[in-house]
């Protein structure tokens, strides 16, 4: 255990700046493992597939990936022929609602100051599952039943104790995170002070981003003036509103029908942040909106239309059509409404309906680093980024496929050969019971 | 009756303005002997909506329209579905007609009462490949309603002819999604069944006492025992939603003992009990493979298909009763996960075609492609188990209901 909490100590620099990990550094810290799977069909998914190639890494960083007839692989590397095998960058989702997160309550419906991070348990089996599912990396929202439901916290599904352990953080040491909202027919209930309305909606917001104006102004002013004698009242709220209007937060906002996405983007407009459309079923009919707006989407793709009155004209076609007007796209599964497990599967609907195969593997993985501001480090597999990585039995949009092993930062974190790990990723008896995280691979 | 006749009249010569569909498949799976499917395969369907011939040797006679296709297969069928009742915007007291919460025990209710073949969602899956569907009323109460087997091209109930059966099962559950003030526990629950069915049992002998004798009047009507006589009779299946292992070993104690016909449906834990399963010779219709693992469905595995397949018990997919969003499922997707799970490719369209007919005592007419049977048919460009593929044609009854290449 102590050991375990040490090394998390050890890595949390290299988390925070992948890009300047060197081998050539001077560290006491023990020698870095290298590992190369070789033999593999590599998507980067940064340049274009690779068949018989080598991914190498050095610790938690990826040092080479390239044919591999032009791969240097050091003589203590440790190989792992990867013949017939695939490899794809660690997915990466945007909206996920895994390990037991909860958010705001139900008295107001607008409550910036409550945070995911105080709610998540890492040992939650859906944890579990969306590692069996591929996925490295998420974005863990509350719901969408308040126009401003919470912070949001971005995990790196690492083995852990605590939420900490599979935190990520900023250069200035705070956590990432962004702040998730909502509108249309989610956030609108019967009863005050919930919005009985779309257009009460939109006011409600906005006389909460006029007050958070006035607070940024002070927090700035009171920064700038930096007399020690001075104190200033936080509030909790107003600090995370502003953090969104100086653009250190994302707002990550939940919105389906056509009228509510122009809403939003008349948010943005007239307030400034940086946005991110998720679910956005009625894309196709606003697309040439979202795209002159320059706002990045987060799709989902389900089975069905319907399920709700905004969701009625959803269509699976809505990646295509972004696609088709160069909006940055990624995907989201929204777990539980559709399982981690089946995150592939989603993007294949995506490809069904007119993407093309590199922009959903793309929405899956690169597009997704970027909506959450990781690109630097996740999304990808190039040098200095971190080892993040699914290994699947073919191609990654083929119903046959199996993940096989998912690796964060080097580490082997699921594993199909494992029993254990099989119980997350097919299911049986004990597979929704959470238990002590044993998985097969950290304690190897 | 003048405007029936016109109707008919009508319906005939637009039957007649339209060509009869010929079918070119590179591969053609006709679900039936071995499964295995046939390459570079004709059908042609006839003017009475039926098949009049599959073969390689075929000649398309002149007049046919031709549709040139990478794959076919029979219509799929879904065989537990609430589709038509649970509609797509999801807004109860319009368009939410699956689950009657007033009473635990109502088999009365039936669904060609119900039934909604406008509804866009029936229309969705038609347009992707379902022409048929076991449908009716959802799990949710201890006995919800009756359940019927439908085409996905019939716009609304007219008659009991515009069914396949329209009284297929009734629907039974046990388990907590079935509990609530009362039943509040499982032991509760079968008490209350059992005491229902054997209020039919009394019915039953009431009924046959009177016909008996002319002296014994007959029990007064009652639409909920008469359905309940049906069940006991064996002329109305029994199907029981039942995800726990417990609930499971409870459907077949009930079975023991008043001896219906039961169809097993859901049957998450199914796995635990496959011998049990085996030697009461009972099909199951699986959960949807991508059913959500909480609640009842928390040990739920995407190799029960596959196991089940293995022991040799009979068994096919369903689409399955969504309360929120996908509103609905694709029964084909959900036998194309059980594919990736262990179960054989044929297998896995075979639990969405053929076997599902042979549950619902269809299979002379629906699931499979031979002469005499329904010419219900889905073109795919590619393998109909794969995400990427697209529906390109659907044909019911011989007429081609979609084009879409969805």
């Amino acid at each position: 255990m102590r050991s375990r909490n040490l090394l998390a100590l050890a890595l949390a620099p290299l988390i925070a700046f992948p890009l300047i990990y060197s081998s050539a550094r001077e560290s006491p810290e023990p020698e870095l493992k290298i590992q190369a799977f070789t033999n593999a069909t590599i998507y980067p998914v940064s340049s274009p597939k690779i068949e018989n190639a080598t991914l190498l890494l050095k610790g938690d960083t990826i040092i080479a990936v390239g044919p591999s007839d032009q791969i240097d692989i050091p003589a203590d590397a440790q190989r792992i022929d990867a013949t017939g095998k695939t490899i794809i960058p660690g997915l990466i989702c945007t909206h996920s609602h895994i390990g037991s997160v909860s958010g705001a309550d139900s008295s107001s419906p607008i409550q910036p100051e409550v945070r995911v991070l105080d709610s998540i348990d890492v040992r939650d089996t859906s944890i579990n599952k969306a590692r069996a599912g591929g996925i490295t990396t998420v974005n863990l929202m509350s719901g969408s039943g308040h126009l401003l439901s919470g912070q949001t916290l971005y995990l790196k599904l690492r083995e852990g104790n605590t939420v900490e352990d599979l935190s990520i953080k900023l250069p200035d040491g705070s956590l990432a995170y962004g702040v998730k909202m909502a509108n249309g027919t989610n956030s609108i209930r019967d009863n005050g002070p919930f919005p009985g309305t779309r257009a009460k909606s939109a006011a409600l917001v906005r006389q909460k981003f006029l007050e958070a104006q006035v607070y940024q102004k002070k927090r700035a002013k009171h920064l700038e003036e930096n007399d020690p004698e001075k104190t200033f009242e936080r509030d909790l709220a107003l600090e995370t509103l502003a953090d969104i209007l100086d653009g250190k937060r994302t707002v990550h906002h939940h919105t389906h029908r056509h009228d509510d996405i122009l809403t939003v983007l008349r948010l943005k407009e007239e307030f400034g942040f940086k946005v991110v459309l998720h679910h956005v079923s009625e894309a196709w009919k606003v697309a040439d909106e979202i795209a002159a707006a320059d706002v990045p989407c987060s799709l989902i793709f389900l089975d069905s239309p319907g399920g709700k009155l905004e969701a009625r004209d959803f269509e699976w076609r809505n990646g295509a059509e972004l696609e088709k007007r160069g909006v940055l796209t990624a995907l989201h599964t929204d777990d539980p409404i559709n399982d981690s497990r089946w995150f592939l599967r989603n993007a294949a609907i995506g490809v069904r309906a007119g993407m093309s195969r590199e922009k959903a593997l793309e929405a899956l993985t690169l597009s997704g680093a970027k909506i959450l501001d990781l690109d630097k480090s996740v999304g990808s597999l190039e040098p200095g980024k971190q080892a993040d990585f699914v290994l699947l039995s073919g191609d990654p949009f083929s119903i046959y496929t199996r993940i096989l092993e998912t690796h964060i930062e080097g580490k082997q974190v699921f594993d199909l050969e494992d029993p254990q790990d099989r119980l997350f990723a097919e299911g049986g008896y004990g597979a929704g019971h959470n238990r002590q995280a044993t998985g097969c691979c950290f304690y190897r | 009756m003048f405007k029936s006749l016109l109707l008919f009249l009508l319906s005939l010569s637009l039957t007649a303005a339209h060509a009869q569909i010929a079918v070119k498949a590179d591969l053609l799976f006709t679900m039936t002997g071995d499964l295995k499917p046939i390459k570079n395969a004709i059908i042609l369907c006839s003017p009475d909506g039926t098949i009049q011939a599959v073969g390689t040797d075929i000649q398309i006679p002149e007049g046919y329209q031709t549709l040139t296709v990478k794959v076919a297969t029979p219509g799929i069928i879904d065989a537990h579905s609430t589709v038509g009742l649970s509609g797509i915007l999801n807004s109860p007291k319009h368009d939410q007609e699956q689950l009657e919460k007033s009473a635990p025990i109502q088999p009365e209710l039936r669904a060609i009462d119900a039934y909604n073949g406008r509804d866009p969602l029936v229309k969705w899956l038609r347009d992707l490949g379902v022409t048929t569907v076991h449908t009716g009323h959802a799990p949710g109460t201890l006995i919800s309603g009756q359940l019927m087997v439908v085409k996905t091209n019939v716009p609304a109930i007219t008659s009991l002819d515009d069914t396949l059966v329209p009284t297929s099962a009734v629907a039974a559950t046990l388990g907590s999604s079935a509990l609530s003030k009362s039943p509040g526990t499982r032991a509760k629950a079968i008490a209350l069944l059992r005491a229902e069915l054997l209020k039919a049992q009394a019915h039953a002998r009431k009924i046959s006492t009177a016909e008996a004798d002319d002296e014994k009047d007959a029990p007064a009507p009652n639409i909920k025992l008469q359905i309940l006589v049906d069940v006991l009779n064996k002329k109305t299946p029994l199907l029981i939603n039942a995800q726990r292992h417990q609930d499971i070993a409870s459907a077949l104690r009930l079975r023991e003992e008043f001896g219906f016909n039961l169809i097993l449906d859901g049957a998450a834990e199914a796995y635990l009990l496959l011998e049990e399963i085996k030697a009461a010779g009972i099909p199951v219709i699986v959960h949807p493979t991508m059913g959500r693992p909480f609640g009842d469905l928390e040990n739920m595995t995407f190799t029960l298909a596959a196991q089940l397949h293995q022991k040799g018990i009979p068994f096919a997919f369903q689409s399955g009763y969504e309360t929120y969003v996908p509103k609905t499922r694709v029964v084909h997707f959900e036998a194309a996960l059980a594919a990736a799970y262990g179960l054989p490719r044929e297998i896995a369209l075979a639990a969405c075609t053929i076997y599902p007919a042979k549950i619902l005592g269809l299979d002379d007419k629906i699931g499979s492609l031979a002469p005499g049977k329904h010419a219900d048919l889905a073109l795919f460009d590619g393998d109909p188990l794969e995400t990427t593929t697209h529906t390109t044609h659907v044909i019911i009854n011989g007429k081609l209901v979609s084009s879409t290449a969805k």
